[in-house]
């Protein structure tokens, strides 16, 4: 064992990229969750963001052109789910469970010659001399701008929520979606919006990890992400500063316990391996105290009787 | 309608999965024809049918189960890894007492594989009666441990020593007492299959005769009724979670035993997935459940066979999977609302 084989700085700089994926899948489901819709597809549309992100780049050259095309894919997607919970009204877990049965499968299907290729590579952003600040330099500007796109996208997010109408009603709608109706606002419309967002950002997400993660793809290679952020936005109370913070610190864990699989520990493979999924349940345990964060409309079909 | 409904899903599936594999470049009628009608009725039929009893019967187990919690809003999601610690528990006691001969060793595994399922189900069940827990995350986070672990057993603790350094334990059907072997010759009928039969029963009688029963119902259709009349939430929670889990480690175990023989990293093909299909299209009703888990051991059977006959890939399999469940949800609302056309928008 030699623990001196990890490099801090790179250590921290890979967990950034590590949290990234995270970051956009569950600020997605964020907004999907505010909106009074749960959708436990975040899985199935990452893993179809993710090879349709890496498809489209690999033909194109192109990885932010890859990258759109994952948000398209990821928002197509969720519209099967906002179609059959909006319009079909059925049943949103056993919805949520489809689109991720699915989404494994048609991924696998579409992604099939694909295997063992290297996509091309999005650059960094040339920050200039900011890059050559020793220790932060090399932590906080050596990224490409995907990640950046991601903090943005959280920021942005939070002061729709807390500052603009949209995000007023949005949370109206998740809150209490009669008394929303009542007040003439489309109920069914404001949350196909937020669940197609949540599908395009999930998308993304998918995309950084066959793109720039990995960046291969193999099938099923999102293992689990998506249900860790379905996690992490329980684990944030709904609220985006804390999801960042928590993003960091799951991308922190699978970061270490890569980092300690590669320095050679006594630990097996297999119990470090693990361990991302452990600590996400005993987080879920320790703060799932506190429910009154949630959205009081969350996981009810919203049917307008006349 | 409500036996309409699935019908009419599998019908709108085969449509759109025709023109899937249309797309994929193979003729429709052709596939579809392989996947639903060779198995059955087809030249080599007599060495199909079995496996459709093979395949059938982990999946008609783990639906039975995860359907009593479905019905009363307890998601279990995580069949698989229940399924994964039922297949190490009994495979454990039975490589336990190699090479010792004894009748009871089947049974010990039988007990085994049930308890193994039953603990990695408590985990969810007893965070969630104890912290408020959602047992659908954590569920399905102890998948991704059970699969670590069983990659850690079979490289290590149940590998096959004689085994010249590959990965896999020994092979349990060349050890009398712990294989679970046909009972008749070329039917496939082994015992995992009277236990599925004997779930499928056991949960009619309970749905339909006893307390509990309607306890677990009611609680699914009105839980502001259920308190009322006196049905203890944590009981439920407890029974649902710990029978799915009995019922999920069972297939595991009878699998290991029998059709795969030993457990090997990739064990486990996603059968604790593929259930929850199987228990949405049997309506979370025993007997639905039964013809479902045919059903869908047909699929992936001719689904084998669409694959060495015609190049399908088996990736398309799954998606046709997964089709039916969409199409069964969106057409649920037929049976659950009654559509009006041209009423115009609610004001």
């Amino acid at each position: 064992m030699d623990l001196s084989a990890i490099n801090p700085i790179l250590f921290v700089a890979g967990f950034l990229i590590a949290a990234t994926p995270l970051i956009f899948a569950a600020i997605g489901e964020l907004v999907v969750e505010k909106s009074g819709s749960l959708n436990l597809g975040v899985e199935g549309m990452m893993i179809v963001g993710a090879i349709c992100g890496f498809a489209t780049a690999v033909e194109t050259g192109s990885p932010l052109l890859g990258f759109a095309a994952a948000a398209v894919g990821g928002a197509l997607l969720s519209l099967l789910f906002a179609f059959l919970t909006q319009v079909a009204l059925a049943n949103q877990v056993a919805s949520g469970l489809a689109l991720t049965l699915f989404g494994l499968g048609l991924s696998a299907l579409l992604g099939q010659s694909y295997v063992g290729i290297k996509p091309p590579r999005l650059g960094d952003i040339n920050w200039g001399p900011l890059a050559d600040i020793p220790v932060i330099g090399p932590i906080l500007f050596t990224h490409d701008i995907i990640l950046y796109l991601g903090l943005v996208l959280v920021i942005a997010v939070w002061a729709m929520l807390k500052y603009s109408r949209m995000g007023l009603v949005l949370r109206a709608v998740g809150e209490s979606h009669d008394a929303a109706h009542a007040l003439g606002y489309k109920v069914k419309r404001i949350r196909t919006a937020a669940i197609m967002f949540g599908g395009a950002c999930a998308g993304i997400g998918g995309a950084y990890i066959s793109l720039i993660r990995v960046p291969q793809w193999t099938e099923g290679m999102t293992a689990g992400v998506g249900w860790i952020a379905l996690a992490l936005v329980v684990f944030a109370s709904w609220k985006p500063a804390r999801l960042l913070l928590g993003a960091y610190l799951f991308g922190g864990i699978t970061q270490l316990q890569l980092n300690l699989q590669g320095a050679g520990v006594a630990i097996p493979v297999e119990y470090l391996a693990m361990s991302p999924y452990v600590i996400t349940i005993v987080v879920l345990v320790i703060l799932s105290r506190d429910k009154s964060a949630a959205p009081a409309s969350l996981g009810r079909t919203f049917h307008a009787s006349s | 309608m409500s036996l309409a409904t699935p019908l009419l899903a599998v019908v709108a599936t085969m449509v759109f999965g025709g023109a899937l594999f249309a797309v994929l470049g193979k003729d429709p009628v052709q596939a579809i024809a392989t996947i639903f009608w060779e198995p059955l009725f087809g030249e080599f039929a007599f060495f199909y049918r079995p496996q459709l009893l093979i395949k059938g019967a982990p999946l008609v187990l783990i639906a039975i189960g995860l359907s009593l919690g479905f019905k009363a809003g307890i998601w279990n999601i995580g069949a698989e890894g229940q399924y994964i610690m039922g297949a190490l528990f009994g495979a454990g006691v039975g490589l336990a007492f190699y090479p010792m001969e004894s009748a009871f060793i089947f049974p010990l595994m039988v007990l085994a594989g049930a308890f193994g399922g039953w603990l990695w189900a408590m985990i969810p069940a007893i965070l969630k009666v104890k912290f408020g827990t959602n047992e659908i995350l954590v569920s399905l986070m102890l998948v991704y441990v059970a699969e670590q672990f069983l990659a850690s057993m079979s490289l290590g603790l149940l590998k096959n020593p004689e085994g010249f350094g590959f990965p896999g334990s020994r092979n349990l059907q060349q050890y009398a007492s712990a294989h679970n072997a046909e009972l008749i010759t070329g039917t496939g009928m082994h015992w995992g299959i009277v236990a599925a039969l004997v779930a499928v029963i056991f949960a009619y009688v309970l749905l339909a005769r006893h307390q509990l029963g309607f306890a677990i119902r009611v609680t699914g259709e009105a839980p502001r009724a259920a308190r009322f009349s006196g049905v203890n939430p944590t009981r439920l929670v407890l029974f649902c979670l710990g029978m799915s889990g009995v019922l999920a480690g069972l297939a595991g175990m009878f699998e290991v035993s029998g059709p795969a023989g030993q457990v090997t990293i990739d064990f486990n093909v996603g059968y604790g997935f593929t259930a929850i299909i199987v228990a949405f299209l049997g309506r979370l009703h025993p007997v639905g459940i039964l013809l479902a888990g045919l059903l869908m051991a047909l699929t992936y059977i001719g689904g084998d066979i669409a694959q060495s006959q015609l190049g399908l890939p088996a990736a398309a399999i799954q998606v046709f999977q997964g089709m039916l469940l969409f199409f069964l949800l969106a057409l649920d609302v037929l049976t659950n609302y009654r559509l009006r056309f041209g009423a115009g928008e609610v004001v």
